[in-house]
């Protein structure tokens, strides 16, 4: 098979689907022809195909976006709504908190609305304060939403597929600095389950969980201190909400120690509601107290060298996981 | 004036009275302490619903808010499933975890009430969009109140409709408050419809009171929307005779405002044209005799009907748990 970018990899998912359902089509900012095909590409080449009716390059207009979506999804069909970047989430949030999250369980099951909301952001690229945070926790922190995020491109493919068929609202977040990652194309018609994580590493001494754009660093921390005989088991929640608690718990059961990483602020973020959940259920088993990385908490600033310091980092990791195992 | 023949003026007073009984009926429910429930009272704009619901196909889609009342019985909600949702029993239209302001009915079209001011107004572009891509015919006609002009979304939606050219009609019920901020508190347009011209679309203000000119005016929206002419602001002038929810105190309202609105209730004009065209008084005491017994056997129905099962909380939240 051949080598294929994350960027092509949810471009190709988005086609095959559009081709085989007429009930999908995309709109959003820029997103067709005339623009470009979307702000990083992923909908290059497809409004050659399907025409701007399933291509809907719309105004700057994420409330008006985020309505059309739902109200398309109510009425059957299966749109991909994006929204350029991850901050600009703030402006419609009622649509979807208050209508696509909620619309199924007020209407007793008569109304799911199945959406995929596209979003881009990350740390990393110098875009400041308003284009970059990571805000999957707002999502999370809401019933009736699939919160997802691929850290590689086959995951991308598939997830953008499952994501696609699922038929409740999905908020799809792409990191930036991951676009450009190529791997091996798993080919058409591939699937990931929502809800399922991966191991992207097995190890025994602590158990990494981790989603996006971190399963690199963490992944590239793991192969150093292999090297130190140091085990690390690094799991890819890949669905961040509702997550697969079952592969969580069972690999720290398995390694006895965690560590939560993450781009987004640490207060009240994932990692937290992850930390608890599992001292809760693996107190037993646990070697120490659950570590928690994550960004600073103030702005994402915009100078390279402060940006760099607000990011986690792979010295942290390691410090983190030495502290853990008790190596410091 | 464009005339309106007889059986379409027996259809609209029948869901007029529909609207209103079932308006008398809730708040005699709640006056009495038999039903204790967030109720948003419809009295005095019972026939712009109507009109507006008699203007439509059974298959169009409509989308209102937490005043909903009348799109949601004159567009053919049936009673019981009504009445079972807003006494939050099993046997309500969303089995009772929607309620007064939720209530939802894909069979008969009423697909979204929203209970945010201006949040119906872009999801009805995409109920439009997703005919307009498959051609299935229908329009969607989204309501509110002139309370949701001054939100983003409503702008944000009358652009988008307009640039797609979508088949939506936007129904402002100008009730002359917004919650309980009267209009010229809250806008100093001298008029919605006004800004429809902004969006490059047609916009028009109606007496809502008045028969005659609100149905043709729907319909007439309707009918352009159904062509592929694109969306229309309709805005019906019309009162909002009582506070903002049950209960609530509208001392606020200026004596002379309710003169004005009890010499313009839409009710005693409608009965005066159904007079005119040869109805008798016989035959429309006999249409609200009928409604008022099929709204007490649907309240009776409701009241008898079992609680959800607590079980429910959990249930719909996502597929794998349906």
């Amino acid at each position: 098979m051949a080598q294929i970018t994350m960027t092509q990899a949810l471009n190709l998912a988005i086609d095959e689907a559009m081709a085989e359902d007429p009930g999908v089509f995309c709109l959003g900012e820029d997103v067709s022809a005339k623009q470009g095909g979307g702000v990083f590409k992923v909908t290059s080449g497809l409004t050659e195909k399907y025409g701007e009716h399933r291509i809907r390059a719309t105004p700057i207009s994420e409330t008006a976006i985020i309505g059309a979506a739902v109200g398309a999804a109510l009425a059957g069909q299966r749109p991909i709504a994006e929204i350029m970047l991850m901050n600009f989430v703030g402006v419609c949030m009622d649509q979807i908190v208050n209508h696509a999250a909620k619309l199924r369980f007020m209407s007793g099951g008569q109304t799911p609305c199945p959406m995929v909301i596209r979003t881009t952001t990350g740390v990393g690229v110098g875009f400041g304060g308003q284009h970059s945070d990571m805000l999957e926790a707002w999502f999370a922190h809401v019933a009736g939403i699939h919160v997802v995020t691929p850290s590689n491109p086959a995951d991308a493919r598939g997830l953008m597929r499952a994501s696609i068929d699922a038929n409740d609202p999905v908020i799809f977040i792409e990191n930036i600095l991951c676009y450009g990652l190529k791997a091996e194309d798993p080919g058409p018609g591939y699937r990931v389950p929502l809800g399922k994580a991966a191991i992207a590493r097995e190890g025994t001494d602590i158990s990494i969980i981790t989603y996006g754009r971190t399963v690199l660093d963490a992944l590239a921390v793991a192969d150093d201190l292999a090297k130190e005989g140091i085990s690390v088991e690094v799991v890819d929640l890949r669905t961040i909400a509702p997550y697969d608690e079952a592969t969580v718990l069972a690999s720290v059961r398995k390694t006895g120690r965690a560590l939560t990483l993450h781009e987004a602020v640490r207060p009240f973020g994932t990692g937290a509601e992850l930390a608890a959940n599992i001292q809760e259920k693996c107190w037993d088993s646990l070697k120490g107290p659950v570590r928690r990385i994550g960004g600073t908490f103030s702005a994402v600033p915009f100078a390279s060298h402060l940006e760099q310091a607000w990011i986690p980092t792979k010295p942290q990791i390691v410090e983190q996981i030495k502290a853990s195992l008790g190596k410091l | 004036m464009a005339q309106i023949d007889r059986d379409k003026l027996l259809d609209i007073y029948t869901r007029t009275m529909k609207v209103n009984r079932t308006d008398e009926k809730f708040r005699e429910l709640l006056m009495g302490g038999k039903v204790a429930v967030m109720y948003y009272c419809v009295r005095g704009q019972e026939l712009v619903s109507a009109a507006a619901m008699a203007a439509l196909e059974k298959e169009d889609y409509v989308v209102c808010t937490y005043r909903g009342q009348g799109e949601q019985t004159a567009k053919g909600i049936p009673m019981e499933k009504w009445w079972g949702e807003c006494l939050g029993k099993a046997t309500g239209t969303c089995k009772g975890k929607g309620g007064t302001m939720h209530i939802t009915d894909p069979e008969t079209g009423i697909m979204v009430t929203t209970g945010v001011v201006g949040s119906g107004l872009p999801i009805a572009n995409g109920l439009a969009m997703a005919s307009q891509n498959n051609g299935d015919g229908r329009v969607t006609l989204v309501s509110f109140g002139d309370g949701a002009a001054n939100i983003g979304g409503f702008h944000e939606a009358m652009n988008m409709a307009q640039l797609y050219k979508l088949p939506v009609i936007f129904l402002c019920q100008n009730n002359r408050y917004g919650e309980h901020t009267a209009y010229a508190d809250h806008t100093d347009s001298p008029n919605i419809a006004s800004r429809a011209a902004g969006y490059g679309m047609p916009g028009v203000t109606v007496d809502g009171n008045d028969v005659h000119q609100i149905y043709p005016a729907v319909k007439e929206a309707v009918d352009r929307a159904r062509r592929g002419e694109g969306p229309t602001l309709v805005e019906a002038m019309c009162y909002r005779m009582m506070g903002h929810f049950f209960g609530a105190d509208f001392s606020y309202m200026p004596p002379e405002h309710i003169a004005e609105m009890k010499a313009e209730d839409p009710l005693p004009k409608l009965r005066k044209v159904m007079l005119e065209h040869q109805f008798t008084e016989e035959e429309l005491d006999k249409i609200v005799a009928d409604i008022d017994a099929q709204i007490n056997a649907a309240v009776e129905h409701a009241l008898a009907a079992p609680l959800p099962d607590t079980d429910e909380i959990y249930k719909d939240v996502l597929e794998e748990t349906a």
